[in-house]
């Protein structure tokens, strides 16, 4: 369980993680911002608390997947990685330049602690089916390992997305966990103008899956919305997070329009002393 | 007279050479590859016994999964199952995949590079009576173009059933070729093959006029065309060339130079296919004469399947008034 002394100590995680986003995105000068703040939160208890793995070790082979689908936000996923010790956080900086590891999108080949290369949407959770499948050839319905798929709102737009939740809930993975970043926004508008989505959970429960909907920046709620998924057995789980995009950085917050447009340097100054000083309510250090 | 190095079928001149569909070979070589490594599994799109997976289904039934109609979902399953060391074939009809989920597979499978291998049954105009929309004649190209993508297209049943065990045991990207119709067998259970090296199946008395690039089971009706070319003086030289990617350029480039005047032979588009790979090669190292047989331009549509070999111009005459012509283009 989730002590309130460790959720303050994620929220810093996922704070210095957000500063790290907002640097990587002004040194590369293109990239997406409001889904990786969104996501810091998540991505801090994942890397932090929930996930069995060793950044020393990155190949150890008990450790859990975690299969980040829409990879468009992955300065969060570089930045998350970097913070819990993968990689120099100097790196960060060199994201989308030329000869770097850190790709414009995932790339295994240049990065190979990631589980996958993505950023075509809609292909992570098949992904994550076939290595949750793979573990039940292997363990059988006794694994206890678990996969993980972190996916956008916006890629349930895809054919492919409805075709792995059909199959998950078709062989009943409890061994797959699926985290969807339900922030409502995508490249053209607002999720619901767009492409309807709504009733969401109903979906995924006609689905034959079980549904947790959960406050994305709680860490005491999303903590036990992991322990929920990993005590269900008959069934695969979605946590349905409710997230803010841009979330830290007030002039970011809820408009489409972050979702992939990178700050300009006076933004990206304004966004720092706000993450820095905790909107205000905290001196910064670096002035 | 055909390459003794081959040990071929000596049969296969005979009106009564023996008939099995190339998809077959396919089967059971996967049961054979299920038996010799246990990470070996299979998923299919609702066509296992078309595809001849359902040998593999009943003999290793839990490592089989039946994806349903969804192609898309069934290359990136197998990226997820080959991410964790297995070692997955999947199959469907090549219209579907790679024809379907063509991005899926480049992005989760050969920019990963897993080892998946994904099976693409009935390909070619041969489908025949399912029509225009069965027949999947631009596979070669969309999947030639891929990097890291092996590309194989064996000539006969006993050629398809070694190949899937050699890609069973190179665990790389690959594409496996085969037709639906009972094609002539060729080669035999000793005839050596390898991932990447060309096979001369026949060879003239003394230096070839011509050289014929063959792939798939047109390859049969290539030697004959050969045969009846030899006996009126004109010396044709026959490859089979089972991997379209890697191509076996060095057999390439010493057929070209030993002719000077290519056909290639293929059930596919022209445009993307194997001439199209040949063309690129010689014309950069040793520019050549190429008469290209396959498919110009056009879908194809309902019909028996020789009939619509024939009505593409893909027959056994069809490729000998080509080698007439590479001839004729060389001495002109």
């Amino acid at each position: 369980m989730l002590t309130e002394a460790k959720a303050y100590e994620l929220s810093q995680k996922a704070n210095s993680i957000r500063e790290s986003i907002i640097e990587m995105l002004l040194t590369a000068g293109s990239g997406h911002t409001a889904g990786p703040l969104g996501m810091a939160d998540i991505f801090a208890l994942l890397y932090f608390h929930i996930l069995k793995h060793d950044p020393k070790n990155p190949d150890w082979p008990a450790r859990d997947r975690l299969v980040l689908s829409n990879g468009h936000i992955c300065p969060v996923y570089y930045a998350t990685l970097a913070h819990a010790g993968y990689f120099p956080v100097s790196e960060l900086l060199t994201l989308r330049k030329f000869g770097t590891r850190l790709q414009g999108h995932p790339h295994r080949e240049y990065l190979p602690i990631v589980e996958t290369s993505s950023g075509p949407l809609g292909a992570g959770l098949s992904q994550a089916v076939g290595m949750a499948l793979a573990d039940r050839i292997d363990f059988g319905r006794s694994v206890n390992r678990f996969i993980y798929c972190l996916m956008s709102d916006g890629e349930l737009d895809e054919g492919n997305s409805w075709e792995a939740i059909l199959l998950a809930g078709k062989e009943k993975l409890h061994n797959l966990i699926a985290v969807i970043d339900r922030n409502n926004i995508q490249i053209d508008g607002f999720t619901e103008d767009i492409m309807p989505l709504d009733d969401l959970a109903a979906k995924w429960r006609a689905f034959n899956w079980h549904v947790i909907e959960v406050d994305g920046h709680d860490f005491m709620g999303l903590s036990q919305a992991f322990s929920q998924a990993q005590a269900v057995f008959e069934k695969p789980t979605v946590i349905i997070a409710h997230t803010i995009p841009g979330k830290g950085v007030k002039e970011f917050e809820r408009d489409y329009k972050w979702h992939g447009t990178p700050p300009n340097k006076e933004q990206a100054h304004t966004a720092l002393e706000e993450l820095r000083t905790l909107g205000g309510k905290i001196k910064s250090e670096h002035k | 007279m055909l390459n003794p190095n081959l040990k071929l079928n000596p049969k296969l001149w005979n009106d009564d050479v023996e008939q099995i569909p190339i998809r077959k070979g396919f089967g059971e070589g996967l049961v054979n590859a299920g038996e010799a490594d246990k990470n070996v599994v299979a998923l299919c799109a609702d066509l296992t016994e078309s595809t001849q997976m359902h040998l593999f289904k009943e003999r290793f039934p839990d490592r089989f999964v039946e994806i349903g109609v969804a192609e898309q979902n069934l290359v990136t399953v197998a990226s997820g199952m080959s991410a964790m060391g297995k070692m997955p074939f999947v199959s469907s009809y090549a219209m579907f995949s790679p024809g379907r989920n063509w991005e899926q597979i480049r992005t989760t499978i050969a920019y990963n590079d897993r080892a998946v291998v994904i099976v693409g049954s009935h390909a070619g105009i041969s489908v025949g009576p399912d029509g225009g929309t069965h027949q999947a004649i631009e596979d070669i190209a969309i999947m030639r173009v891929m990097p890291n993508m092996i590309v194989l297209s064996p000539c006969d049943a006993v050629q398809a059933r070694i190949a899937t065990k050699a890609l069973a045991n190179i665990k790389k990207p690959a594409y496996l070729r085969l037709a639906r119709e009972k094609t002539p067998v060729m080669t035999t259970e000793a005839t050596p093959f390898e991932i990447g090296k060309a096979q001369v199946m026949y060879t003239p008395d003394g230096l070839a006029h011509v050289g014929v690039i063959a792939t798939g089971a047109l390859l049969h009706r290539a030697l004959l065309a050969a045969r009846d070319l030899e006996k009126k003086g004109i010396r044709v030289k026959v490859l089979n060339i089972h991997t379209i990617k890697p191509l076996d350029t060095d057999a390439i480039f010493a057929l070209a130079k030993e002719t000077r005047a290519l056909v290639t032979v293929e059930e596919h588009q022209k445009i993307g296919g194997l001439g199209s790979a040949v063309a690129e090669f010689l014309a950069q190292k040793l520019p050549t004469p190429i008469e290209m047989i396959g498919v110009d331009d056009h879908f194809g549509q309902s019909g028996k399947p020789d009939e619509l070999i024939e009505h593409y111009g893909m027959g056994r005459e069809a490729i000998k008034a080509a080698i007439t012509r590479a001839v004729n283009r060389k001495n002109g």
